[in-house]
């Protein structure tokens, strides 16, 4: 009832606010939602930047300093060979674009902006301009990462963790205004995801609407809460970590140069203090947006939704006390190793939890196979891949084998790809209609989901087959060491796995572009769903709803409830009871 | 199933570590066909078909319970087992008679022996059956030195010396990549490891090590 009132307002509202130009409405724009799809088209373009490096990376891999197709015209000197400094730059660039500037700005920048205020029942931010700074900054240091490119000596080469003294010494790479530039583009990042968690956290507590209490709040809204608890937490971390790697490699300071009396580890300690609840960043609101898929999909409420917060709260805690474990091997004491170690396997009980939930959702459901709900699976099975291979490196004896060697890339790609990745995809597929006022293509959702689904298997699970028999990562030629040349048929059968994946992403972007300007209209709530998103227009108009917020009266998962004939009850439909006692 | 993955090991604590390998091996791997076939079953059982109405349930505090307690108690188990080894190969260095200095460049390992001012570079002698105790430096970035059949990993770190230990088993010729970017030449950066008889490493000696000390 109240649903349908609230989007009778809404058309009246937004006639005020057509008059802003296009400078105001594309890309100075304060509303939340045309800031989300400006981080969304940021994350997508730098997807395809990032992905084409992981392309170069593989083929080298699998034939090494043979010509890369089509490299051939920037690497003129060489013929397309990338040199050994090249391919170093190539991984580098690749991971760090896609942490920073792909699943961040998609996953944190897009869905956190697009999805609070509306999921909450605000109409926009707490504060608005902070928000629209926050991703022109975002962009600011996007253009600074990609003008380390062009810079003389090549782009960082270091490693997305960057090691000191490696990194702190340009003699050490070779490499000069590249890593400067790194450091300079992460420092301006950090500032921008400061000012974007400090609106979140601000927003959620205080702008929430009329009943929607913190236990009423969609699973999504409490991940992205969290994530923007680490992000204000570990972001400065990092900050001032490059700064001072900046001043050591400008400065002259020394931070990290034993040579002048610094000390090495103490930039693995900043690195992974930040790195650590840096990757629940990046995994917390995939696992938001698939419990937020899930029930939509399965028609019946989340299995546990206290058990589901709470895990992820422990999370939050846990994730400062485990990050030691990337450094098993590093000359730490270990005697510290082992108490990393302890806290490495408890860390790991509260993603069982919600694995276990997951499964407990599917149970007794009524599965609705659509796009979105399929990416929200892989993103489950995935994940749990990615959990179990963690256990592997938990285990502090058996990390000094597998430490540096493809076992880890493997688990990185199962979680970041399988995990945020496909909760991407899945976020993109769901909310799509609700951002653009259109539907994407099912057919095409179809053909790029499958693809990616099986090759992204076959491109990284044989990685813990050769991380197993050895082979150590960013290495430039697995030619070159005699106890890997026996499974070096892995690597090619990779990259042509890794080749097929990139071409898998051809339907998306067909998709994302048809349906953007040719997609069939969206109503106001294609999928049947519970949440207040859905009960503004399609896509919703500046300040989201009309003259009255809804107000909201139970939690964001009755599906199939007794309670109503159908079986979907909105969050801002009034009790049958007192509907009558209270209202009218 | 994994042994045909792992090299075959030759040293001492290696046989620890891939005894705790196939251990996680096999529970995660059970893990994971339990969660999966629960997973598929529900796919196939409770997709959507006409007439089916899902289960309105928000949960069940029990198994919430039993879930969060059979978890942990597995993770408890593995870190009752793993921290004891750990312990035994990274804290305890067995006493020895045998060391050897290491300092990892840019792109070499640089070997050394006490008594002897000889350098060998990316080449390391060792007898068989020995603890081998290795003084482990760098003198430009990190290094890593791994020597996969061993089972061994210990970064070297510039500025600080780091003692680690091995004891091999068996004689042979064992490869021995550096395991952390160091550069442009990290790729390639390798030495060999040769493990002699103690006759054949003495011979090795007398001949090599001129001004010897002990061994
Ligand atoms: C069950 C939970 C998990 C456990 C027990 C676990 C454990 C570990 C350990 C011990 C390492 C260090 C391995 C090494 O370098 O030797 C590691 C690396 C890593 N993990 Fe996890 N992990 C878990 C979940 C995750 C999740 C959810 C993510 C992210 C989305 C993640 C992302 C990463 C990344 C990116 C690295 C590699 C960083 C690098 O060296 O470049 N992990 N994990
Ligand atoms: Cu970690
Ligand atoms: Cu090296």
């Amino acid at each position: 009832m109240s649903a349908t009132s609230a989007t009778a307002h809404a058309h009246v509202e937004p006639a005020g606010h057509h008059e802003l130009g296009f400078v105001r409405t594309y890309m100075f724009s304060t509303d939340h939602k045309m800031i989300a799809r400006q981080f969304l088209f940021l994350g997508l373009s730098m997807m395809i930047i990032g992905g084409l490096l992981a392309l170069v990376v593989r083929w080298e891999l699998a034939w090494p300093e043979t010509p890369v197709p089509g490299l051939g015209m920037i690497l003129t000197e060489t013929g397309g060979i990338l040199e050994p400094s090249q391919y170093n730059m190539a991984f580098t660039m690749h991971a760090t674009i896609m942490i920073f500037f792909v699943i961040m700005p998609i996953l944190a920048g897009a869905f956190g902006n697009f999805c609070i205020p509306l999921m909450i029942g605000a109409r926009d931010m707490a504060f608005p301009f902070l928000n629209m700074l926050s991703f022109w900054v975002a962009a600011v240091a996007g253009v600074l990462m990609l003008a380390g490119f062009f810079v003389p000596g090549g782009h960082a080469a270091a490693g997305w963790t960057s090691y000191a003294p490696l990194s702190a010494v340009p003699e050490y790479t070779g490499t000069n205004w590249g890593q400067n530039l790194w450091c300079i583009s992460l420092f301006v990042l950090g500032i921008s995801s400061m000012m974007g968690a400090i609106n979140y956290i601000t927003t959620i507590i205080n702008m929430r609407a009329p009943g929607m209490k913190l236990f009423r709040m969609p699973l999504v809204v409490w991940s992205l809460f969290i994530t923007a608890i680490l992000l204000l937490l570990a972001l400065p971390v990092l900050t001032s970590g490059v700064a001072m790697l900046l001043f050591d490699r400008t400065l002259g300071t020394s931070w990290f140069k034993p040579s002048g009396g610094g000390e090495p580890l103490l930039w693995q300690h900043l690195f992974w203090y930040f790195g650590h609840p840096e990757v629940y960043i990046l995994i917390l609101p995939a696992m938001g947006i698939a419990s937020e898929i899930l029930p939509v999909f399965c028609r019946k409420p989340i299995f546990g939704y206290h058990a589901m917060a709470f895990s992820m709260i422990a999370i939050a805690f846990l994730s400062w006390v485990v990050y030691g474990h990337h450094m098993f091997v590093s000359g730490m004491n270990p005697a510290l190793g082992m108490a990393f170690t302890v806290t490495t396997m408890i860390i790991a009980v509260p993603s069982a939890i919600k694995t276990f939930n997951w499964l407990g959702t599917l149970w007794g459901a009524r599965i609705q196979f659509t796009v979105p709900m399929l990416n929200a699976l892989a993103f489950v099975s995935m994940f749990v891949i990615g959990g179990l291979s963690g256990i592997f490196m938990a285990s502090t004896p058996v990390d000094i084998y597998i430490q540096d060697t493809y076992f880890i890339v493997a688990h990185i790609h199962y979680v970041v790809f399988g995990g945020s990745i496909f909760g991407a995809f899945a976020a993109i597929y769901y909310w799509f209609p609700k951002m653009f006022g259109r539907m994407t293509n099912t057919v095409l959702g179809h053909l790029h989901f499958w693809p990616t689904f099986v090759f992204f298997n076959l491109t990284f699970f044989p990685m813990h087959i050769i991380g197993v028999g050895g082979q150590m990562r960013r290495i430039y030629n697995p030619m070159q060491y005699e106890f890997l040349q026996h499974q070096q048929h892995w690597n090619v059968f990779i990259t042509m796995s890794a080749l097929a994946l990139g071409l898998g992403q051809i339907p998306f972007v067909i998709n994302f572009f048809w349906s953007l300007f040719a997609g069939k209209k969206a109503p106001l709530n294609p999928w049947n769903a519970n949440t207040l998103e859905w009960t503004a227009a399609s896509p919703p108009p500046h300040l989201n709803w009309g003259p009255t917020l809804p107000t909201v009266y139970r939690g964001p998962y009755e599906y199939s409830s007794p309670e109503s004939r159908d079986d979907w009850l909105p969050q801002t439909a009034p009790p049958v009871t007192a509907a009558g006692a209270r209202r009218h | 199933m994994l042994d045909w993955w792992l090299p075959e090991n030759v040293s001492t604590y290696g046989a620890e570590i891939d005894w705790l390998f196939h251990l996680i091996y096999y529970i995660t791997g059970a893990t994971f066909v339990l969660v999966f076939v629960t997973m598929l079953v529900f796919i196939v059982m409770y997709r959507d078909r006409p007439g089916r109405t899902a289960r309105y349930t928000h949960g069940n505090t029990p198994l919430e319970i039993a879930w969060t307690i059979v978890p942990a108690l597995i993770l408890v188990i593995l870190t009752a087992l793993s921290v004891p080894a750990w312990s035994r190969i990274k804290m305890q260095v067995p006493a020895s008679d045998f060391d050897v200095n290491v300092t990892a460049k840019q792109f070499n390992w640089q070997v050394g022996y006490p008594g002897s001012d000889k350098v060998f570079l990316d080449e390391m002698h060792v007898p068989v059956n020995k603890v081998v105790r290795v003084h482990l430096r760098s003198q430009d970035v990190i290094h890593s030195f791994f020597v996969p059949q061993f089972r061994m990993k210990q970064d070297a770190v510039p500025g600080r010396e780091i003692v680690q230990w091995f004891e091999v088993v068996k004689p042979g010729k064992y490869e021995w990549p550096c395991a952390e970017l160091c550069g442009f030449g990290h790729s390639g950066m390798r030495g060999w490891i040769y493990v002699h008889t103690p006759e054949d490493y003495a011979k090795w000696a007398a001949e090599n090590l001129e001004g010897k000390g002990k061994q």
